[in-house]
């Protein structure tokens, strides 16, 4: 009877282990069965690198939100990435130990902020600061450069979270080594420990990337969201991400078809994504 | 006169050099404090706005049983995505429980189906908030003919959660010491009954933990939920449409029709997810002590 048990519930354990698995096949199978016999209407090369998109003349190609999520993603990484790796030097090799027990706590509370909140946050503050901003340019303040800003900020408590473990993973030994050469302080953190912790840093800005990408509602409250190919930082753009979201809610028939392709080519890229993420971090183990 | 010359050009050579070096180091220290200084301004600015242009907007009426376009509560879809919240874990966290006991306490480490399982679990994590949208959308919503409804939502948020809940759930498991589990077999216990009395319990902890930073992300989710669990703005029963805070939140700050709604909305989502994942990391600092 004990032994029923015992192997009764483990059992249970392995096919509660399995759920995880069985979760991705069922994401795949369901994405794919349903975007691609849509890609294949429409022609994967008038789908993916159609510059129009216009449902209700049955126009579908995404390259605008393809190019667009590419710009808003980069930007965003362009601006975040140097602030967000300072601010991890500085927790590992420059804050006071009673400066760090204040602020890696408060790092840490702000990467639960909701979406939502960061968006709202985008329209009341970043939206009129980029309109001011740029006036003179004929810009407007829902565009890439708001969204960029926000996904920016968004992304930093990301990147500082995997990148100052990766830091202070380093040994002590690499600092002291360079001190004892004479270099200085900053020198030796930037030259000797943070050339060694690359992997990290990498890994670090992948996950932001991953994060970036798939960011979908602060994104459309701030993008503008005009289905076209973006004409400058200052105009408004559309994100893969809100592509679907956009007009999920009254799309029907082949359009509703499109919008899930959508998410499968989305699905694609975070996918590629998360692969070079695990990749560079089996790199630090080993 | 040319030693001299010589002398002296290599001097001043070697006092630019020691300049730059210095100015070099000044300029890393200034870059350094600044980005530090950013992070915290910016991230102490939005929080502080919130509050401070949210909180002069709460209003009892944002609180009342029934939502109407003028009063614009927020009651009925804080209770929905209490409902929701309390539907995902029952879900998700035994699932996840179980699935961590498995991989720490039976599987073979290294074996081909504890890397299958970590490399679907780590896939999992990754995959944004609207794919799993549409994934709900396509499985729960059409497939299984359950509609806009809370049981899609939470069923979809489920799937997202579980990565979270089996990670900090394997991460508390490994920290249980073996001597421990020794322990209670040298006293005769079978496998079963030392997971289930001895390391669980150890463990909980940290599970607790996990489960807590869970609900965070339960709470602030909209990209998941809009074509799950819709947005019909009244309290709902498990099988109706039903808001939550999030969602709510969305659309009166993208109608902006709201705004002052939206920001006394914005306080209570805000403040009670940083209330959260404050509980979690409390929880999370006991295990640690414990054992440091």
């Amino acid at each position: 009877m004990k032994t029923f048990k015992e192997k009764a519930m483990k059992i249970v354990f392995l096919f509660t282990a399995l759920v995880s698995v069985a979760c991705v096949a069922l994401i795949c199978v369901f994405l794919i069965s349903s975007g691609v016999p849509a890609m294949k209407e429409i022609g994967f090369g008038r789908f993916l690198l159609g510059r129009t998109w216009r449902p209700g003349a049955e126009i579908y190609g995404i390259f605008p939100m393809i190019v667009g999520s590419v710009y808003v993603t980069g930007l965003a990484l362009l601006i975040g990435v140097p602030v967000a790796l300072l601010t991890a030097v500085y927790l590992a090799y420059f804050c006071p130990a009673q400066v760090y027990r204040f602020i890696k706590p408060a790092i840490e509370l702000l990467a639960g902020i909701p979406s939502v909140v960061y968006g709202f946050f985008g329209i009341v503050v970043l939206v009129p600061a980029v309109r001011t901003l740029g006036e003179p340019f004929q810009g407007k303040g829902n565009s890439i450069l708001t969204a960029s800003l926000l996904l920016a900020i968004m992304i930093l408590p990301t990147i500082i979270g995997v990148v100052e473990p990766a830091i202070r993973a380093v040994p002590r030994s690499y600092y002291e080594g360079s001190l004892a050469l004479g270099a200085t302080h900053e020198r030796s953190v930037f030259s000797a420990v943070l050339p060694a912790a690359r992997s990290g840093v990498l890994a670090g800005i992948v996950l932001g990337l991953g994060r970036a990408m798939g960011e979908t509602m602060a994104v459309i409250m701030v993008a503008g969201n005009q289905a076209r190919m973006p004409k400058g930082i200052l105009q408004g753009v559309r994100t893969l991400t809100g592509n679907i979201v956009l007009e999920m809610g009254y799309a029907a028939g082949l359009h509703r078809e499109a919008l899930i392709a959508t998410g499968v080519v989305l699905f694609v890229f975070i996918l590629l994504i998360n692969l070079a993420f695990s990749a560079l971090k089996g790199r630090d183990r080993g | 006169m040319t030693e001299e010359k010589k002398r002296r050009r290599q001097e001043r050579q070697r006092y630019w050099t020691a300049w730059c070096i210095r100015a070099q180091s000044v300029l890393l220290r200034v870059a350094v404090h600044a980005a530090a200084a950013a992070t915290v301004l910016i991230l102490g600015f939005l929080i502080g706005y919130v509050l401070i242009r949210g909180v002069p907007n709460l209003k009892p009426a944002l609180f009342s049983l029934h939502y109407t376009s003028e009063n614009q509560s927020m009651l009925p879809a804080i209770v929905n995505t209490c409902t929701m919240t309390a539907m995902a874990l029952l879900l998700a966290v035994p699932e996840g429980v179980g699935a961590a006991v498995y991989l720490v306490e039976y599987a073979k480490k290294g074996s081909r189906l504890v890397k299958l399982v970590r490399l679907a679990t780590e896939t999992l994590s990754g995959i944004p908030s609207i794919v799993y949208g549409l994934f709900g959308m396509l499985l729960f919503n059409n497939w299984l003919h359950l509609g806009y409804s809370l049981i899609s939502g939470s069923l979809t948020l489920a799937i997202m959660i579980l990565p979270l809940i089996l990670r900090t759930t394997e991460e508390a498991l490994l920290s249980v010491p073996d001597t421990y589990r020794e322990g209670s077999f040298g006293l005769g216990a079978g496998k079963l009954r030392t997971v289930m009395s001895i390391v669980l319990p150890a463990a909980a902890p940290g599970i607790l933990s996990g489960v807590i930073l869970a609900i965070g992300r339960i709470v602030g989710e909209t990209a998941a939920l809009m074509y799950t669990s819709g947005t019909v703005a009244k309290i709902a029963g498990l099988s109706d449409s039903g808001i939550t805070l999030a969602l709510h939140m969305y659309k009166q700050a993208s109608e902006g029709l709201y705004t002052e709604e939206a920001y006394a909305t914005s306080v209570v989502l805000l403040v009670l997810v940083l209330l959260i994942n404050f509980a979690s990391s409390k929880a999370a600092g006991r295990i640690g002590k414990k054992q440091g």
